[in-house]
């Protein structure tokens, strides 16, 4: 049998009653979990999982993938509505989205956002049915080497796409990344910079960090300015659904989204954070309105969002093929499937097909599932825009203290939210762009990481690091991305280039 | 009369089987990994078996449980009531984060369960057995890449041991740290480093799939369907297992250790347990009393001498 008579025999079992209801069952779940803050997919799966004990292998599974996709979605629509991202993958989506909100255009910020995870998703259950095998083969020729060179790929693009004074964004980009030195050296196990304070040596959580700056800065900030004209909240302003305008703009970004985040999300050491970052980035560059960038822009939010689904399924392939988690739902999922007695990994395919196939079969239905639930909802969502700003913003700061609470119930946790609350409206006061901290944050440690890694391997040999055909691609890249406007500007044409510089700072 | 029933109400609750607890149990992980599945096992053996009426399970992650466990010395002094989840890791990260507290603060109780370490090499490496890993140790320390779970982790300790033991200086080993055995199997089948070590259930799989090669395990004996020697056949003085334990809280009385022990105890011996240990491929290494006492003890005394031979320890 091919491929795809495995796939309709998937379909057959998936669309078994039983089976289709644990996949409607898991999507809701997973909806409610994404918009309520403090829990997590990874915390609802491992709650439900001595719950599912008694229950079908194949339908407990296909819940959890429910919840997994669902929780992507869900995701979003805190961060569009109230800046506050649930978790790393929709921090991106707040920069865009959550302007769009306060422009009137929460509506159409909710649509493509959820059209673009429908595609993404759809698209990218496809690509795990049919190249799950390749493409888990091409992501273990990525070494330290290689994945330190993405890194470096990641920050020369994204630090360019944040902020519109580069000089501003450098200096948050470096806060975040002196912030991600705090916590336990992985690689020897020693602490630093963590005085004594257990809380802090695993480090300062990206998302304690993401919701300080966005939603308590903000509401301070807002608060701050009060004597000032009230820009009144437009809660709606033209249709809430998507224009063709917003149509014709979003449908690259959807499929550039997807090609960026599968990928990425099928590598061992990937993440959908990642994604997003290289896909906003990349719109930002291909964007004919890139001066809408930074206020509102909807293909900010299309590509960051298709790209954090298609991650989702990428996630799936290494999970499924090689037994190996990369988030914390997928190695709860693992957990999941061990509970079970069925060992994910190179024999599952052959030892279980009826249960993958089925598996894979029930996320294209689960995906259906979410844009039915989640189109309708959409009306109802931006009526939050309609509340009066004071209860929206004590709203907001509840929520935020909530989510931080739920997930990780300390007072060093709590304290964190507010130094950095505070710290984000300093630099909102002064102009600082904030993504970059958080990008610096996530992606700091990674970087260091994979960079003494590969050192370690090569015995301190510093060629090591172009010495594979994909590190070395990939820093000439990176290259070309620093040093072609530098050209551009010598050869005189950078007049446009050098007005964009005086214009900034 | 009324107090007459009232004091009789309150003999009948004291008079209640002993300590029938309703336990609250710290898994110091965040949910999904080792010690947390632990935590929900015995949630579900105790509650099922009805050792127990109602068990929670709370996860309190950080610093391989270092922060769990200070949290549960500070919280739960004298509480019979209370459980905490911990395992050999755990001594690591005690001595490598200088906790403030150790395992020394509350009362083990059981060894439950426990993972035997494999040393592997990917299917297409050139070597074939763990004799000719040793002799590129011994000939080159620092060309010898180990991929494993964190440092001065279970996985660390065992390379470090296999060194000492192969008469190879342990400061000079090249070992790569990852977050857990699952990120440094991608980097083991990838080819990016020489070896691999882990826990033995991480490989399995890909094993049995012949991606690939296990020279050897940490057992005493061979282990049943592992088609490897013990590093002792290998003759290497290695001998570990990275176990998990329940620990009950500090400052309790010795009649309510003698129950919680009698509760665990009912509780290994359940089908609930021994199914779900079957089920996930856990070893039933249960030990308790004195003889886990001495154990500790040993295990404790071991990898502070193998981490300060490392120079994670000072």
């Amino acid at each position: 049998m091919n491929t795809f008579d495995f796939l309709l025999q998937g379909l057959s079992v998936a669309l078994d009653p039983m089976i289709l209801l644990y996949a409607l069952i898991g999507v809701t779940l997973g909806t409610a979990v994404g918009v309520l803050p403090g829990i997590g997919p990874a915390l609802t799966v491992a709650l439900l999982l001595p719950v599912t004990y008694g229950l079908d292998p194949a339908g407990s599974l296909i819940m959890f993938a429910g919840i997994y996709y669902g929780g992507m979605y869900g995701g979003s629509t805190t961060s569009i509505l109230l800046n506050t991202p649930g978790e790393s993958a929709s921090i991106v989506t707040a920069l865009e989205g959550n302007k769009m909100a306060r422009a009137g255009r929460g509506g159409p910020a909710l649509a493509t956002a959820a059209i673009g995870s429908f595609i993404a998703g759809l698209a990218a259950t496809v690509l795990l049915a049919f190249v799950a095998p390749t493409v888990v083969k091409l992501a273990l020729v990525f070494g330290p080497r290689d994945y330190f060179a993405l890194m470096v790929l990641a920050f020369v693009t994204v630090s360019s796409a944040f902020g519109e004074s580069a000089r501003k964004g450098l200096i948050s980009l470096f806060i975040g990344l002196a912030l991600a030195l705090v916590g336990i050296d992985q690689l020897t196990g020693q602490a630093r910079l963590s005085f004594g304070v257990p809380q802090l040596l695993d480090g300062i959580e990206v998302t304690t960090l993401a919701v300080a700056m966005f939603a308590v800065g903000e509401a301070m900030f807002v608060t701050g300015k009060r004597d000032a004209v009230d820009d009144e909240v437009i809660a709606v302003k033209g249709s809430v659904w998507m224009t063709a305008k917003d149509w014709a703009r979003s449908w690259k970004p959807w499929l550039r989204g997807t090609i960026i985040g599968f990928p990425i999300g099928a590598m061992p050491a990937g993440g959908a954070d990642i994604a997003t970052f290289l896909s906003y980035a990349a719109e930002k560059k291909m964007s004919k309105h890139p001066e809408e960038f930074g206020n509102g822009a909807i293909e900010g939010v299309a590509g960051p969002e298709a790209a954090n689904n298609a991650s989702a399924a990428g996630t799936l392939v290494p999970l499924l093929t090689l037994g190996l988690p990369t988030t914390a739902t997928a190695a709860i999922m693992l957990a999941g499937f061990q509970q079970f007695g069925l060992q994910p990994g190179p024999l599952l395919f052959a030892t279980n097909p009826q249960l993958v196939w089925g598996l894979i079969a029930s996320l294209l239905i689960a995906n259906f599932m979410l844009l039915v639930l989640n189109l309708p909802l959409i009306g109802l969502w931006v009526k939050l825009l309609t509340i009066p700003r004071p209860w929206l913003y004590a709203g907001i700061l509840v929520f935020a203290t909530l989510g931080t609470i739920g997930a990780n119930p300390s007072p060093v946790e709590l304290s964190m939210l507010l130094i950095f609350g505070v710290m984000g409206y300093a630099m909102r006061l002064y102009g600082y762009p904030i993504a970059p901290v958080v990008v610096g944050l996530i992606l700091g440690p990674m970087a260091e990481q994979q960079l003494r890694r590969a050192l370690s391997i090569s015995q301190g040999d510093l060629t090591t690091l172009v010495g594979s055909p994909v590190s070395a691609t990939l820093l000439a890249l990176s290259a070309l991305a620093l040093i072609v406007p530098l050209i551009l500007r010598a050869r005189g044409k950078g007049a446009v280039l050098n007005q964009l510089a005086s214009d900034e700072d | 009369m009324k107090h007459t029933l009232f004091a009789g109400l309150i003999a009948a609750a004291l008079a209640v089987p002993a300590y029938a607890e309703n336990y609250t149990i710290i898994a110091p992980a965040a949910p999904g990994g080792g010690w947390d599945q632990t935590a929900r096992t015995m949630q579900e053996a105790l509650q099922g078996e009805g050792i127990s009426d109602t068990v929670q399970v709370q996860n309190v992650p950080g610093a391989g449980g270092t922060v769990g466990l200070a949290q549960f010395v500070a919280s739960s002094q004298g509480k019979p009531d209370q459980l905490i989840v911990g395992g050999y890791v755990m001594v690591g990260a005690i001595l490598t984060n200088a906790s403030p507290v150790s395992l020394a603060d509350v009362t083990p109780i059981a060894r439950l369960t426990g993972e035997y370490e494999a040393i592997v090499v990917p299917a297409a490496s050139e070597i074939q057995d763990i004799g000719q890993l040793i002799e590129k140790l011994k000939a080159e320390p620092g060309a010898v890449s180990w991929a494993g779970g964190s440092a001065g982790g279970a996985d660390h300790i065992a390379v470090g041991q296999i060194a000492k033991a192969a008469g190879v200086d342990p400061t000079q080993i090249n070992y790569i740290a990852y977050s857990g055995g699952g990120e440094a199997l991608a980097a083991i089948l990838g080819s990016q480093v020489t070896a691999g070590i882990s826990s033995l259930g991480e490989f399995k799989a890909q094993a049995d799939a012949g991606t690939l090669r296990i020279l050897a395990v940490s057992s005493d004996e061979r282990i049943e369907g592992v088609d490897a020697p013990t590093l002792k056949e290998a003759g290497l003085d290695v001998s570990m297992q990275n176990w998990r334990m329940v620990a009950a809280a500090p400052g309790i009385t010795d009649e309510q250790k003698a129950a919680i022990s009698a509760d665990i105890e009912k509780m290994v011996q359940s089908k609930t347990w021994q199914d779900a240990l079957a089920t996930k491929g856990w070893a039933n290494t249960y030990l308790a009393g004195d003889e886990f006492k001495a154990q500790l003890e040993k295990d404790i005394a071991t990898t502070e001498t193998v981490l300060k031979d490392i120079g994670l320890v000072k």
